[in-house]
């Protein structure tokens, strides 16, 4: 339908024109006359509008359908679980956090929940960083997970040797502008050929400054394709980048407190390190308009028992 | 009992047109002999319209406009026969193999599945067009009268019971010699005979008295007659075919570009799909063999292997796999002849489970996986494999199958499994940060690794060491101390913790990751 443009000139009290044609007169008020209430103008307006019969089928706005909400399922970590209802599908997720802030614990817990579920999982791993025991002590299938290494291979090292006296850049944003369009590519190929449950983006050891140049739109590309699919795109990352693109913000922290026993005048094999304690505060919800809230969890090492 | 025949005039441009679809509507002749002694052996219909036959000599050949000349392949035509049986075979198991371009086929007790006889016969004659071959098919209550009917009629014919002499009596008598013409052999004896009597088609034949006939030209002339009159009564020979799907082109040019190689494979590609379609198969694993022009004599064979996860049946993918293969592992050399072989299995089933989660299509996540393959390399995208050892890098990659599950995942306890896969990560670098350890009383005090940007800091607290070792009985053993670590940045103040390894062979210290 063409646009509608509705001229309007009250002054003159001339009649309303849609698309050059003139729609029934409404009574403006005369210039002493006492002006009818907002109300009992908006509905003259519209019935005169509604009347036009090139307005029969346009919806109107507050009409409109509603986006369903999507679906959300299990992180694997109760707490996370109550504190967010869960990963949405079907829409770009950010955890951020330092290192040693349990972002990795988050990652396989969904993973494993994930796989769990009997659905396929990726990791492209933007610094090759996954550790397989991990993964298999927390309960991730491997044979259900496929793992994306991104990084330099022989072929580019030699060509940025060859490349490294023409450039002003450092050898590291090199190498990282090089992971990163491996990740992106990687990525846009994996979300365009459907079918996975998780698709995870380890961004989490990449410079900030190499995830910040990432343009905002790949983001927005993103969300579109893995919108109506059933796919979760988990995105690791030392600090948000995406914007307005994700549907779900944490932020992870570890409380690195004293473990007992340190100042004990014991040998150091005595000690253990038996797991973190781990807060997640949510920052950013465009699900459900919730006041930023915080959880806290506790993570155990493989050994601890 | 009805039996159907599909035969391919001009077999040797027929095969050609097979692999060159393009040259259809222009005017072929197929030569062979060693130059310059090349002749015509076989034409097809516009270059017979053209004045061109079979026996001229090349040079009278090229005088004429517009005829476009090829020489015979024997793989073409090989490949082109296999095609025919494939054709013949899709439709009854019963199938006579008998002649490169003629198949017989029993159609008893087809009716049910492919409906009345006319309806098999044009069914033939698509599938048979389908597979790049323009057939006549012919049905017939005997073989012989179906044999004749192809040979004789173009296109679809469907001959009746009890009416075989009416509708085969209009046929010339060199059908009943067709084999011998062909070879090139001079009109036999007989031939001259009949045509010295005045026996021109097959109906005179058919009418001469069998007596007199058997008097003057023996058994021969009877058994001839009682093929005029398509009163034969033969049983087939059925042939069991080896499932062997192939495809070869030879170049008269070698090419050297990828494009009109994908070209060339597409067209292959298809006529591949199409014969395991025929046959109800799939493609598991595809074997391309280019034979490479060198500078020696010596001709280089260059082979690829591509082993499908799951048996397909697309071509495209086919192509577009091939293509991401030859761009990372070109042949080196100009090409002058594709031959492509594919392993055939089982189609598998397409449809999935109702209440199963979703898994991504077999096809599009290989196409896939190669894509990132050849960006990020081969051995760098997959699934994990544990080994079994306790080397801290004790993996390997393998292949990555997503086979959907044809059970509904089991639900156990969630909150046994959520407590299990909580389970603090470690994040490794790889490789291992080298670091600088000051050390009190064989315990590190401080880290650093070289670069700045790498986690460096006092220690404050640490659990270990640890001592494992492995592998001594190889050269590549190993032996080494863990320590975990919580380090404190000076700049940040950040606390982290980390897994330092002290490898015992080699003396050096390294950051094995972080805990995270």
């Amino acid at each position: 339908m063409s646009s509608a443009v509705v001229f309007t000139s009250a002054a003159q009290s001339r009649p309303l024109v849609f698309d050059g044609k003139a729609v029934p007169e409404v009574s403006l008020p005369e210039p002493g006359e006492a002006r009818p209430p907002q109300a009992v103008r908006y509905a003259e307006l519209s019935s005169s509008l509604a009347s036009n019969p090139k307005l029969i089928d346009v919806t109107q706005a507050s009409r409109l359908e509603i986006r369903p909400a999507p679906e959300m399922v299990s992180s694997g970590i109760s707490a996370i679980d109550a504190l967010t209802g869960g990963l949405p599908r079907g829409c770009l997720t950010e955890i951020c956090g330092s290192a040693s802030s349990g972002r990795t614990t988050l990652l396989l817990a969904a993973l494993a929940a994930a796989t769990r579920r009997g659905e396929f999982c990726v990791v492209v791993d933007a610094s090759d960083t996954l550790d397989p025991h991990s993964a298999l002590a927390a309960g991730v299938e491997l044979d259900h997970l496929l793992w994306v290494r991104c990084g330099e291979d022989t072929n580019s090292r030699s060509a940025e040797k060859k490349s490294r006296a023409k450039t002003f850049f450092s050898s590291e944003t090199r190498q990282s502008d090089h992971r990163m369009e491996q990740v992106l590519r990687a990525t846009d190929l994996l979300l365009e050929s459907g079918g996975f449950g998780l698709i995870v983006l380890d961004l989490g050891d990449l410079p900030p400054q190499a995830a910040r140049y990432i343009p905002l739109t790949t983001w927005f590309r993103f969300r579109r394709v893995v919108e109506h699919t059933p796919t979760i795109l988990l995105v690791i990352e030392p600090q948000p980048i995406a914007g307005s693109c994700s549907s779900l913000l944490l932020q992870l922290g570890s409380q690195c407190e004293e473990p007992d026993g340190m100042h004990a005048l014991r040998p150091t094999h005595a000690h253990l390190l038996t797991g973190l304690n781990i807060t997640a505060e949510l920052l950013c919800s465009r699900l459900e308009r919730k006041p930023a809230q915080s959880t806290a969890f506790e993570s155990k090492t493989a050994w601890a028992g | 009992m009805p039996f159907a025949c599909i035969y391919v005039p001009n077999f040797s441009v027929a095969a050609i047109l097979r692999a060159e679809p393009e040259l259809k509507t222009s005017a072929v002749a197929v030569i062979e002999g060693k130059p310059p002694l090349e002749r015509i052996i076989a034409v097809n219909e516009r270059a017979r319209r053209l004045g061109i036959a079979p026996g001229m000599t090349k040079a009278q050949a090229e005088l004429c406009e517009g005829l476009t000349l090829r020489l015979r392949s024997p793989l073409q035509e090989s490949s082109a026969h296999a095609a025919l049986l494939d054709c013949a075979q899709s439709f009854s198991p019963r199938a006579e193999d008998a002649a490169r371009d003629t198949a017989l086929l029993d159609l008893a007790g087809m009716e049910s599945l492919f409906g009345s006889l006319p309806e098999i016969s044009r069914a033939i004659h698509n599938r048979a067009a389908a597979l790049g071959l323009e057939p006549n098919v012919a049905s017939a209550s005997n073989p012989d009268a179906a044999l004749l009917a192809a040979r004789g009629f173009t296109g679809v014919t469907v001959i009746a019971s009890g009416k075989e002499a009416e509708q085969l009596g209009v046929l010339p008598a060199e059908v009943l010699f067709a084999e011998e013409l062909q070879k090139g052999k001079a009109a036999t004896g007989l031939l001259e005979t009949l045509n010295r009597w005045g026996i021109h088609n097959l109906r005179s034949l058919a009418a001469l008295p069998q007596a007199a006939l058997s008097e003057r030209l023996g058994q021969e002339g009877l058994r001839l007659q009682q093929l005029a009159r398509g009163a034969t009564q033969r049983t087939l020979v059925p042939v069991e075919t080896p499932l062997l799907f192939e495809e070869a082109i030879e170049l008269e040019h070698a090419i050297v570009l990828l494009e009109p190689l994908a070209f060339l494979l597409n067209r292959m590609l298809e006529q591949l799909c199409a014969r395991l379609a025929a046959r109800a198969k799939a493609a598991q694993e595809l074997r391309l063999t280019l034979e490479l022009e060198t500078y020696t004599s010596r001709k280089e064979q260059f082979l690829r292997t591509l082993r499908l996860p799951v048996p397909m049946l697309d071509a495209k993918v086919f192509l577009k796999l091939l293509q991401l293969d030859l761009n990372a592992h070109p042949p080196g050399a100009p090409i002058a002849k594709i031959h492509l072989a594919a392993e055939a299995a089982r189609s598998r089933a397409a449809q999935g489970g109702l209440f199963l989660p979703p898994a991504p299509e077999p096809e599009k996540l290989e196409l896939t996986l190669t894509r990132i393959a050849a960006l990020v390399g081969e051995n760098k995208i997959g699934a994990l494999e544990l080994l079994d050892t306790h080397h801290p890098e004790g993996f390997r990659m393998q292949r990555f199958i997503a086979q959907a599950p044809q059970k509904q995942p089991c639900k156990t306890a969630p909150d046994a499994e959520e407590q299990k896969s909580i389970v603090t990560a470690l994040r490794r670098f790889r490789p291992p940060l080298k670091a600088n350890v000051t050390l009190e009383n064989s315990q590190p005090l401080h880290v650093a690794c070289l670069k700045k940007k790498e986690p460096h800091g006092a220690v404050l607290w640490k659990a270990g060491p640890w001592r494992s070792s492995g592998d001594w009985w190889e050269r590549e053993a190993w032996s080494r101390d863990e320590w975990d670590l919580a380090l404190q940045s000076k700049s940040e103040g950040q606390i982290s913790f980390y897994r330092l390894v002290h490898d015992l062979l080699a003396g050096n210290w390294y950051l094995e990751g972080t805990y995270d």
